[in-house]
């Protein structure tokens, strides 16, 4: 009964066209964001139930920030624009490695030219964006390929961006700052002279970074160029013949896409590993990623915060449940039990609802807003 | 109905012929499209008239020949660049983008129309917001037009055939072409909505000024509305003319009622 439209009146296509046009979905998202930017800080920091330690923080909701953000960006590609790619993971490793070489300092030794290049250290927060825009400028170097194939084809191209990176950053010690074990750490988190340490900063930071990056990414799909990445992803032919260029389209989704997952990378690495290797950001990564894509929903920024829980989820689930019961599982079983419960979920959703969890909770929303009748 | 004043030539298509392999799909085929006016194609199954269109929205290239289209002549190009130039087209089987809004889909037909780029689109303030608006009216003005205000928001894919048919059609629109081509705009319909996408080709014609040339096998349909008629055959032309001509011409009626051997 809460839930209705009546007497919310739009007088102009610019309110027709605000991110949430129904005043319910306002209110709720404020609550929301007032929850995650005040109220949870606020019982971490009291140690009030269920912050009773900083698990949840540090095991839950940073790397659920985290892995949204990524998906976000994931989405974009594959959900949005219809590419398929296997290669997110790489782009996350190129964001972490690109902040990292630029937070620590850039030298390049050109002997045989006789000079050298070198950047002194970056801010934390100029290391990070431009290890997007790295990400971004690789993303446009792999998306080239998706000019002439499509589908699986371009999914075992990105398949490749993976393996590669994979290799780069394990065998090629300038990534690593010639680091005898390959592992590095992060540098310290300064942002214009505020450190950032505790696990609340560390939350506040990457829930600012996932904030901005929904707003902006929800004004990107919804606006011009997400039409015409949907009328690729939809119709490649047609799109073409209203004057969209394949190019620039599927470019630009690559782009955006792989700098919102770099900057992604750059924030798993810093803020919530601190210190990590290539095995970081391998294939299971990016499988990962797509699988919060597909059970989230294609096609939508709130699906890609669902799937993100829902993969993080899970396991814990399974962890927890079962000893609460009294019939605790061993490892192997909740990872292979993970398995099969993904696996069985993608095959129902492909079948039954390609759309996602984001789609069930809208076809909700709808049978709401005119409960209790039918239509 | 009564021919367009000008004599203005908008589109000339010059001795293009196109072949698959051995099919050869048009063979040295010329017309003219006259600004303002409508223009039909017809022709039995398989006589060319879809390969046509592709030709000259830029979908295929012509092994020979010459296609002049605003005074500029060409041999190949993009289909965008078509689209660039002034040149929107609907397809046979509805071609719509399945997982977008009605409004979403005519929307996007303002693409080339959007000056403000990525970043701009990205913070959706000021002048970006603005220009989103302006063009939204044009597209609600489209809305109107083709009475379908009451399925905006519904996904394309959720709608009727005919509906669809109409959404493409306001899509097309949205890029206020000065050619549109329509493949078989009415295929599928019933009598009613045939009468209704009838109304609203003849309204574009008069009310926006854009000159149209369409593929119809609805023959009540094609010799009421279209100002001249050129009929294929085989990859050939054989007749072309007003519709009253063409009605008579012996080669046409052959072609359609077939001879006796």
């Amino acid at each position: 009964m809460l839930y209705r439209e009546t007497s919310q009146f739009k007088t102009t296509y610019a309110e027709d066209m605000a991110i949430f046009p129904i005043r319910q979905d306002r209110i709720a998202l404020g609550v929301l964001l007032g929850i995650a930017f005040i109220g949870l800080p606020l019982l971490a920091t009291f140690h009030i139930w269920p912050f009773g330690g900083d698990y949840l923080l540090w095991a839950i909701l940073l790397p659920f920030l985290i892995l949204a953000l990524a998906a976000i960006g994931t989405n974009i590609l594959v959900g949005y624009c219809g590419q398929i790619s296997l290669g997110s993971g790489a782009f996350m490793a190129i964001g972490a490695y690109s902040a990292y070489k630029l937070a620590t300092g850039v030298h390049i030794p050109l002997a045989w030219l006789g000079f050298a290049i070198s950047i002194p250290p970056l801010p934390i927060l100029a290391s990070i964006l431009l290890g997007g825009l790295a990400a971004a400028g690789v993303g446009i170097l792999f998306g080239i390929p998706s000019l002439r194939i499509k589908g699986l084809y371009l999914a075992v191209a990105t398949l490749a961006a993976q393996f590669f990176f994979d290799w780069v950053f394990l065998r090629v010690p300038w990534f690593t700052n010639y680091a005898p074990s390959g592992s590095v750490n992060a540098p310290e988190l300064n942002f214009f002279g505020v450190v950032v340490q505790t696990p609340i900063e560390r939350y506040l930071l990457c829930l600012t970074f996932v904030t901005v990056t929904a707003i902006l990414a929800k004004n990107l799909v919804r606006g011009n160029l997400g039409r015409q990445w949907m009328a690729i992803r939809d119709m490649d032919i047609a799109a073409e013949l209203i004057g969209i260029r394949p190019l620039y389209a599927k470019l630009t989704a690559f782009a955006v896409s792989s700098f919102i997952v770099g900057v992604a990378g750059a924030l798993w690495a810093f803020v919530y590993l601190g210190s990590w290797e290539p095995l970081a950001f391998s294939l299971d990564r990016s499988l990962d990623l797509l699988f919060m894509v597909i059970i989230g929903g294609l096609g939508s920024i709130m699906g890609s915060f669902v799937g993100a829980a829902f993969i993080l989820i899970v396991p814990i689930m399974l962890n927890l449940i079962p000893t609460e019961l009294g019939v605790p599982l061993s490892t192997e079983t909740i990872t292979h039990l993970q398995l099969i419960i993904f696996g069985s979920l993608i095959c129902y959703l492909l079948i039954k609802e390609p759309r996602g969890f984001a789609r069930l909770i809208s076809i909700g929303k709808e049978k709401l807003r005119l409960w209790p009748f039918p239509y | 109905m009564r021919a367009p004043d000008t004599n203005e030539v908008l589109l000339q298509v010059e001795g293009v012929a196109l072949a698959f392999g051995g099919v050869r799909a048009l063979r040295d085929v010329s017309f003219n499209i006259r600004k303002g006016e409508i223009r039909a194609i017809i022709g039995p199954n398989g006589a060319g008239k879809t390969s046509m269109l592709n030709v000259i929205n830029g979908f295929y290239h012509p092994d020979h020949g010459a296609i002049t289209f605003k005074g500029r002549t060409r041999a190949r190009m993009q289909p965008f660049e078509a689209a660039r130039g002034g040149i929107a087209r609907t397809f046979q089987n509805v071609a719509l983008f399945k997982g977008m809004s009605a409004l979403d889909n005519i929307m996007a037909g303002r693409t080339l129309k959007v000056r403000r780029g990525l970043l701009w689109q990205m913070l959706r303030y000021g002048p970006a917001l603005a220009e989103e608006v302006e063009h939204r009216h044009r597209v609600e003005e489209i809305i109107d037009f083709l009475e379908i205000e009451a399925i905006r928001k519904v996904p394309v894919a959720r709608l009727p055939y005919g509906l669809q048919k109409r959404v493409e059609l306001g899509r097309a629109l949205a890029m206020e072409p000065d050619l549109l081509l329509l493949d078989e705009p009415m295929a599928g319909m019933n009598l009613e909505e045939k009468e209704d996408m009838s109304r609203f080709i003849i309204d574009v014609n008069n009310h926006y000024g854009t000159t149209i040339a369409l593929i119809e096998h609805d023959m009540a349909v094609v010799m009421d509305l279209s100002h001249r008629v050129a009929v294929l055959d085989h990859g050939v032309k054989i007749a072309d003319g007003t519709p009253d001509e063409v009605k008579r011409n012996q080669a046409v009626i052959d072609a359609y009622l077939g001879v006796a051997h």
